[in-house]
């Protein structure tokens, strides 16, 4: 009759910490309290990112400097961090959205991905910023991504434009120079494919990857007719985008792609690029790390990476100068955040800092200006960032532009696309389709 | 016990808060999601009643039929699978050596989370370097195919880590119920000269007729529902072709921004679920059960 009592105490305890253990909120990377400033004026700032130190070790190196930076400048405030990688933190944005629980600072995409969020007023407008000490330091155009209706909802930190990555080793043993023309870069694929040489290392399975291609083969050939097809004042059958289609198709034919490109993830495609076994990449300047300042890959591989711009095509609309690419991600502020002028206050510090040491210290190319005669940069850097200021257009990621349906529509498209499971008819006649439905 | 039973306030009491869990985690969700099916809403603002349009929706999408019928070829691929399980178990519980050793082994893969499972086979499948291709080079079978890129062979490619999955589950049930089988009744049909054949198919099978009808239903309700290999190692495969109707759900509410929507395809699939299982256990069901006492 001893064990009695204490089997009971046992079992109550038992269930007390399940219970208190469901209670509580649970999140990654100790999100334990909730935000809001306390009664002696000690503020909690939660700020969602997705630079995780595994894969963005040197983004996230820097985050953390200038968190700290501004804890030490503003004893009373205290940041949490969130971190999650890309397709999870997109999945994790979508459900706290739900659910009314943004963090205060989060990171968001422009044009098309911010609209729902701000349709539905969770996001802070962050004009004020833009007048005070930020005024005048973003790049022309990169704000105006993030404009809804005349107000600014996140400062971007992040501009990048898509190079072709080439393997300078792999083009000289076989006599290959960078191409200017298109017909000159089929002719590098053919010599590679004849050599038994993978010419492009692509992983399409998150599919817009593909997409870059489909981009600047279509701005290449046909100037802005895919803008003009997105935002309505065209449309999609304009011959332009059905050929760009069609040279997809004559590449994959020529299996211009390393095999089961399509079943392959991002980084899948990229390793077979990292491992030499494919010759070029198209990419965006956020891979740049990797072939300047990553410590984890060999020198050697280092140096024998160049770029080469998207060559140009035959009676085509576009200069040489024109590029695929826009402001990355930027840094919003909820709503309904409880600290909401300390969120803002931090924004507008994180942005400035992040300015001046992001190229150096993470490689990642900020959208406010940067001045490449003060800091020693990497040849690459400097290359790509007077090639930026050279740029006679950019334009924006087709499904950052497009409204999250339609989005998904050309993505998947994309997809059917390159794995030839459309005609490139069929192919511009679903977008049409989905364009016109609007959402 | 009695003095339990008999009171029947404390009975109540007793069953209660399994009873709220279900209710809180289960039963209302799932009105909550056929509720929501009848709305227009993209998870962020607000939402507008638009009554069965949703549901009529629903029965005209080719892309949801289509990832019906790979849902229905999962199912039955499940339930023929059952066979080869049951031939297992059969030769498990028979006196051989290891059994114990293989048991175990088969029970691994249910160790192990979906996705360690995923990434395992997604190296497996790799094209250029995975463990099978690198295989079929070495016996000089030139390029062979990528297994996930290829929208015909995907789908099967899919089926078999799926499969294997639960095999060890279901071997351990078959398993369980042949020992249960008294040891006199196939004592009693070898002396009477019955071949080991005939004492598998006549004595051991009808004795555990229950249990194989129950595994039937675990297997397809299970299936209809699957979603964790297809979502991590394909994410519905080239443009839908090993799209499910779990992931197709997700896709459509998450990925789509359209919950409304999203949330009318899970009810729906609730439902597909309860009548397939009403279905089975009808058509599995017998006058009389084979008892042995």
């Amino acid at each position: 009759m001893r064990k009695k009592p204490i089997a009971m105490l046992l079992t109550l305890t038992l269930i007390l910490a399940v219970f208190l253990s469901g209670c509580s909120n649970s999140g990654a990377d100790g999100e334990g309290e909730a935000s809001g400033s306390g009664s002696d004026g000690k503020v909690t700032l939660k700020f969602m990112h997705l630079w995780p130190a595994g894969s963005s070790a040197q983004q996230n190196k820097l985050v953390n400097e200038i968190i700290k930076q501004y804890q030490t400048d503003h004893p009373n405030v205290t940041i949490k961090q969130e971190v999650l990688e890309n397709e999870q933190y997109k999945n994790k944005l979508k459900i706290l959205s739900a659910s009314n629980e943004l963090p205060d600072v989060g990171v968001t995409w422009a044009a098309g991905f911010l609209e729902p969020y701000v349709k539905g007023n969770l996001f802070a407008p962050l004009d004020d910023l833009l007048s005070g000490s930020l005024e005048g330091k973003f790049i022309a155009g990169t704000t105006e991504a993030y404009a809804v209706e005349g107000k600014t909802y996140a400062l971007p930190i992040e501009l990048n434009i898509s190079p072709i990555y080439y393997n300078k080793d792999i083009f000289a043993k076989y006599n290959l120079q960078p191409p200017a023309t298109y017909d000159e870069f089929l002719n590098v694929v053919k010599t590679l494919t004849d050599n038994g040489v993978v010419p492009i290392a692509l992983g399409n399975k998150d599919r817009w990857t593909g997409s870059l291609w489909y981009m600047y083969l279509a701005n290449r050939l046909g100037g802005d007719a895919l803008e003009k097809a997105i935002n309505g004042t065209g449309k999609f059958d304009d011959p332009a985008l059905i050929q760009a289609a069609a040279e997809v198709q004559k590449l994959v034919d020529m299996n211009a792609f390393n095999k089961g490109y399509n079943g392959l993830s991002n980084d899948e495609g990229k390793s077979e690029f990292m491992n030499e076994k494919a010759a070029m990449y198209l990419m965006g300047t956020w891979e740049l790390p990797n072939y300047t300042t990553n410590p984890d890959v060999p020198q050697e591989f280092k140096d024998k990476i160049g770029f080469f711009k998207f060559p140009t095509m035959d009676g085509g609309k576009s200069d040489i100068n024109s590029w695929v690419g826009g402001p990355g991600v930027g840094l919003f502020v909820a709503q309904n955040s409880k600290v909401k002028d300390e969120a803002q206050k931090f924004v507008q510090y994180f942005v400035e800092k992040w300015g001046e040491s992001s190229v150096t210290e993470a490689g990642v190319i900020p959208a406010t200006k940067v001045d490449t005669a003060e800091v020693k940069l990497p040849q690459l850097y400097t290359d790509l960032l007077n090639e930026l200021n050279q740029a006679s257009s950019l334009t924006l990621f087709a499904d950052v532009q497009m409204k999250p349906t339609a989005a998904q529509v050309h993505l998947d498209m994309i997809q059917a696309l390159f794995g030839k499971a459309v005609t490139p008819e069929k192919f511009v006649k679903n977008h049409q389709e989905a364009i016109d439905k609007g959402n | 016990m009695d003095k339990v039973m008999s009171n029947r306030l404390v009975a109540a009491l007793y069953v209660l808060p399994a009873l709220l869990l279900l209710l809180v985690l289960i039963y209302i969700p799932i009105v909550l999601t056929g509720y929501y099916g009848l709305m227009q809403w993209d998870g962020i603002g607000a939402m507008t009643f638009i009554g069965f349009e949703n549901y009529a929706r629903l029965l005209h999408d080719a892309t949801f039929w289509q990832s019906a019928y790979h849902t229905f070829l999962l199912a039955l691929f499940s339930a023929l699978s059952l066979i080869g399980y049951l031939m297992i178990a059969l030769v498990l519980s028979g006196k051989i050596k290891g059994a114990n050793l293989f048991r175990k082994i088969y029970l691994i893969p249910m160790l192990l989370s979906s996705v360690a499972i995923a990434q395992l086979w997604l190296k497996i499948y790799h094209p250029s370097n995975g463990v099978l291709n690198t295989f079929l080079e070495s016996v000089g079978i030139a390029n062979p195919p990528a297994w996930l890129a290829e929208p015909s062979l995907v789908l099967y490619a899919l089926f078999v880590p799926i499969l294997w999955q639960y095999a060890g589950f279901y071997i351990l049930i078959y398993y369980a119920a042949l020992k249960n089988i008294p040891e006199s009744l196939v004592e009693a049909a070898r002396i009477d000269g019955a071949s080991p054949w005939q004492i598998a198919f006549r004595i051991k099978l009808p004795l555990i007729t229950e249990v194989i009808k129950v595994t039937i239903v675990l297997a397809v309700v299970g299936s209809l529902k699957y979603f964790d290999l297809i979502y991590v190692m394909t994410d519905g495969g080239p443009n839908g072709s090993s799209e499910v109707m779990a992931s197709y759900m997700y896709h459509q509410a998450f990925r789509g921004f359209d919950f409304g929507y999203g949330s009318a395809v899970g009810f729906f699939l609730l439902v597909i679920c309860l009548v397939v299982t009403w279905l089975l256990r009808k058509a599995t069901a017998s006058k009389d059960t084979i008892q042995y006492s």
